[in-house]
């Protein structure tokens, strides 16, 4: 127990100091990094809670791919960042504003049994103890079947997802010559090749 | 639960060791390599010749768009994860549920193959 609680402060600290230097880093590409490394942090925290499929997604997903698309945005921008800088304080408000909102559903979530006793009571789908289901067991025993709507949503955002980025950002440059590797097999001696005769004395 | 943590225990360890390590290799220049700086080796090196421009310069927009298509089929893939290993409970319900889900996504992946967004021109 001591061990799992020493963990839980070093990753929960680790994660809170990064997400703040993410917002302080001057450096855009220094806060992805920094993002990186509060994604890590969270997956640790995930998995000491025994949610062991969601902190391997999170490692997979967002900080094999999100995370680098990020990076890619940061890169991809070229503006001026200390422009950007100072207008920080400006939205420090909105800022406070959105996080203390974050905080409230936050804490109505998780100690939403101390609002409504009756909610606590009716758990959809109660989680399988550890023993006996291993975690990801325990997701593909309801995702597939029990959710199945939420399920097939989830893949009709990913194909829109998918025509939008292609509609978006897919321009063909015109007068591109492309190896066509059919064709090229496809030449005979009959298409490739023209025998002339050239007669003496005159040209072609 | 305990179970499930102690087997991550090597997983710590090692990510200790390989921490004590990264630092030091990245401390030690600090305390004994011998430093002369000057203009030419302080400045980016550039395959011999001398750096163009800045290094954060505007990309094409094609490289956003490999990415954005790789973390969908990313996505899906982490949705066969739990799939394969409760395959077995789930009967043919789960199991078309799937096949479904999969065909919506290779309709997508016929498209961008037909209009050409995995060839690089």
């Amino acid at each position: 127990m001591g061990l799992q609680t020493l963990f839980f402060y070093l990753f929960a600290f680790i994660a809170v100091a990064s997400a703040f230097m993410v917002v302080s880093a001057r450096n855009p590409v220094y806060s992805v990094l920094f993002l990186i490394l509060t994604f890590f942090n969270a997956a640790g925290l995930f998995l000491l809670t025994g949610a062991e499929f969601l902190a391997m997604i999170l490692l997979v997903v967002y900080i094999g791919a999100v995370a680098v698309l990020f990076l890619f945005v940061v890169m991809m921008l070229d503006v001026d960042f200390a422009q950007m800088r100072a207008g920080v304080l400006e939205y420090a408000p909105i800022g406070a504003l959105v996080g203390l909102i974050l905080a409230a559903e936050l804490i109505i979530v998780v100690a939403g049994s101390v609002f409504s006793p009756e909610i606590a009571k009716t758990v959809p789908m109660p989680i399988p103890a550890l023993s006996q289901r291993t975690n990801t067991a325990a997701l593909g025993d309801v995702i597939y079947t029990h959710y199945i709507y939420f399920f097939q949503i989830a893949g009709l955002v990913l194909f829109v997802a998918m025509i939008g980025a292609i509609v978006l950002t897919l321009r063909h440059r015109p007068n591109i010559k492309r190896q066509n590797i059919s064709q090229q097999v496809g030449r005979t001696p009959e298409t490739a090749v023209q025998v002339v005769k050239v007669r003496p004395g005159q040209g072609l | 639960m305990t179970d499930l943590l102690g087997s991550y225990i090597p997983i710590a360890i090692f990510i200790g060791i390989s921490l004590v390590i990264g630092l030091a290799l990245l401390v030690a220049p600090f305390a004994v390599a011998f430093k002369a700086p000057d203009s030419e080796k302080l400045s980016a090196y550039e395959c011999g010749f001398n750096a163009f421009d800045d290094a954060r310069m505007k990309f094409d927009i094609r490289f956003y768009l490999v990415s954005i298509l790789f973390i969908i089929f990313d996505l899906e893939v982490a949705f066969l994860f739990p799939w394969a290993v409760a395959f077995k409970g789930m009967g043919w319900f789960g199991f078309w549920s799937m096949m479904v889900f999969l065909g919506v996504l290779t309709v997508g992946f016929i498209y961008e193959w037909k209009k050409g967004a995995l060839e690089w021109e």
